[in-house]
């Protein structure tokens, strides 16, 4: 078959680049695959789906109407088997040929499975899709115990799951803090102190040396690097995501950690865009490509891909790592740079009764932030750091619980509520950089 | 499309519109009740920094950070009618939303664990802080004025 537009993988970016397409060109035939049998389901939702709160149903992440409405082909439970980048073909598992014009990688990231011994047992599972969570659901029955390898967004996420479902669980973080790439030392310990709170063991600073079990290859338990025995029927790996990159690996595309993007999430190969866990683009607050695995980046990366694949330029502003969590309760957001480890950094930070606010100021603007608690005006603070704005002139008021729009220049906050200025032009302020 | 617009020349922060909205958007529509048993939440917010009073409520953006940010499909721009609504069913409390709102203007409702924002008051011809602003520093209109 022919399209004029191929997306491979259709979660947060291949959605995104469907809508933004079909706002743009109503015909062009559009055709999504993935090797997932679903339709779009909100992969952070399989930690609601394991712990018993939601059904597949409740975790579609668009109507189930959504590609006929689109006008679009789904080939869902097909995977890609082989991609002629340069005569852009693309082969299914099944045999059939798709002859496309543009195309979309947003293949997202496999679960890192490191090589510890007696990983191959049964009660071994990565958690990133939701047959990962339909499994250990399956597992569950018999199990009283897990230990999850890996104290970062998957790994919280899970244990929290199997604590709502019973278990006691134990967390293995190799690091010395619980979520140390996107939290503080101040947010972690919060972290930690809430899962405590909820009955779940961290264990840091070590690894899971050993997964042992019976003969017959049931996990029984693990064994830690300072020799300690954890007994347990259940392991689950979540050290991280890596580029899935395996379609591409052979080809000439230009490689880095991930598929590399420029600014319209184009390729090295032309009409071929990348976004999402398998790209590497642009970090505004590193001001160079990195990855940034996380959903928000994929959905508006495919936008921005979508965009130009349908002949609209579309720039991608750029993302940055960002996250709100709400684990057992305790609201959380972080963006950025949140532990600056050199002297150039400035850092606001402020305890307000359980609530906490640290803003990191790099060259008088936001480059980063971490709030625990009242996370309601933090979008006024990321909208900051995004658009790179000077806070010098309101720096005062940056650490008041009040702080709002009324605090910035009215030029900005005019601009925000769509107040026109009286007798001014829609000049851009100056206090705006633009990234 | 038809938003509500604050007029800052006019608007003294009396706060009526935080009243009137939290009152519309509880079960009861019992001002008391709305309040202590509830906890019904207001969606638009008054920032007071002498002289400068604010009604801030969320501007149902053309490209919506919220929407674009939001984890699990609960946010969705209306392409008709220009609104930005949250399905509270499947709306998961994550709160993403709120780190992408350049306004500020969602809230977290703790009580039923899920993002709450400005719906215009769907049940009404006119947003209930509109009608009930004293000094009609609120308006509803296409464009602001």
């Amino acid at each position: 078959m022919n399209t004029k537009y191929l997306i491979i993988g259709n979660s947060a970016g291949g959605v995104g680049a469907a809508e933004a397409i079909r706002q743009i060109d109503r015909r062009g035939t559009l055709t999504i695959v993935s090797d997932e049998p679903y339709p779009a389901y909100s992969r952070p939702c399989i930690s609601h789906y394991l712990a018993g709160e939601c059904s597949l149903e409740g975790m579609l992440f668009r109507p189930a109407d959504f590609y006929e409405k689109n006008g679009s082909t789904a080939l869902l439970g097909k995977g890609v088997t082989h991609l002629d980048l340069v005569g852009r073909k693309a082969k299914l598992a099944d045999g059939q040929e798709i002859a496309w014009e543009n195309l979309l990688l947003a293949t997202g990231g496999t679960p890192i499975f490191p090589a510890i011994k007696g990983s191959d047992r049964q009660g071994v599972f990565t958690f990133t899709t939701l047959d990962d969570a339909k499994k250990i659901r399956e597992f569950l029955k018999d199990v009283s115990q897990a230990v999850v390898i890996g104290g970062g967004l998957i790994g919280i996420s899970v244990a929290e799951a199997l604590t709502k479902c019973g278990l006691k669980v134990v967390i293995v973080e190799m690091k010395e803090r619980v979520l140390n790439t996107i939290l503080d030392e101040r947010g972690s310990s919060l972290v930690a102190e809430r899962l405590g709170q909820a009955g779940l063991r961290i264990v840091t600073g070590h690894t899971v040396a050993e997964i042992w079990g019976a003969r017959h290859g049931l996990v029984k338990g693990v064994t830690l690097d300072s020799g300690e025995d954890i007994p347990c029927g259940l392991v689950v790996m979540a050290i991280g995501v890596t580029p899935r990159l395996e379609l591409v690996k052979d080809s000439q595309i230009k490689l880095n950690r991930g598929i590399v993007v420029d600014r319209h999430m184009a390729t090295s190969i032309s009409d071929v865009y990348a976004c999402g866990d398998v790209a590497e683009a642009y970090d505004l607050v590193y001001e160079a490509n990195r990855l940034t695995p996380i959903w928000p980046n994929a959905y508006l990366g495919g936008r921005v891909a979508g965009g130009n694949m349908a002949g609209v330029e579309a720039k991608y502003t750029g993302g940055t790592a960002m996250n709100a969590l709400n684990y057992f309760g305790l609201a959380m957001v972080s963006a950025g740079l949140v532990s600056p480890q050199n002297g150039d950094c400035e850092v606001l930070s402020r305890q307000y009764g359980q609530s906490y606010r640290k803003l990191v100021l790099k060259e008088g603007r936001l480059a980063g932030m971490v709030f625990v608690g009242d996370i309601e005006p933090s979008g006024i603070f990321f909208d900051l750091l995004k658009e790179g704005v000077s806070v010098a002139d309101f720096k005062q008021s940056l650490l008041e619980t009040d702080f709002g729009l009324a605090c910035l220049p009215s030029a900005l906050w005019k601009k925000k509520l769509e107040v026109p200025s009286k007798g001014s032009s829609a000049a851009e302020p100056e206090i705006v950089r633009s990234r | 499309m038809m938003k509500v617009h604050v007029r800052e020349e006019i608007c003294m922060g009396c706060g009526l519109c935080e009243v009137f909205c939290r009152v519309e958007h509880s079960e009861s529509k019992d001002l008391v009740r709305a309040f202590k048993q509830e906890k019904a939440l207001p969606r638009v917010r008054v920032e007071r920094r002498k002289p400068l009073f604010l009604s801030v409520q969320c501007r149902h953006c053309s490209e919506p950070p919220c929407v674009y940010a939001c984890l699990s499909g609960a946010l969705q721009k209306d392409d008709s009618t220009g609104k930005v609504s949250i399905d509270s069913g499947k709306c998961i409390g994550c709160w993403t939303c709120m780190m992408a709102c350049p306004l500020g203007a969602i809230r977290r409702d703790e009580v039923r664990h899920v993002a709450v924002k400005c719906d215009l008051c769907p049940n009404r011809e006119v947003p209930v802080c509109v009608a009930n602003c004293p000094n009609e520093a609120l308006v509803y209109a296409e464009e602001s004025q």
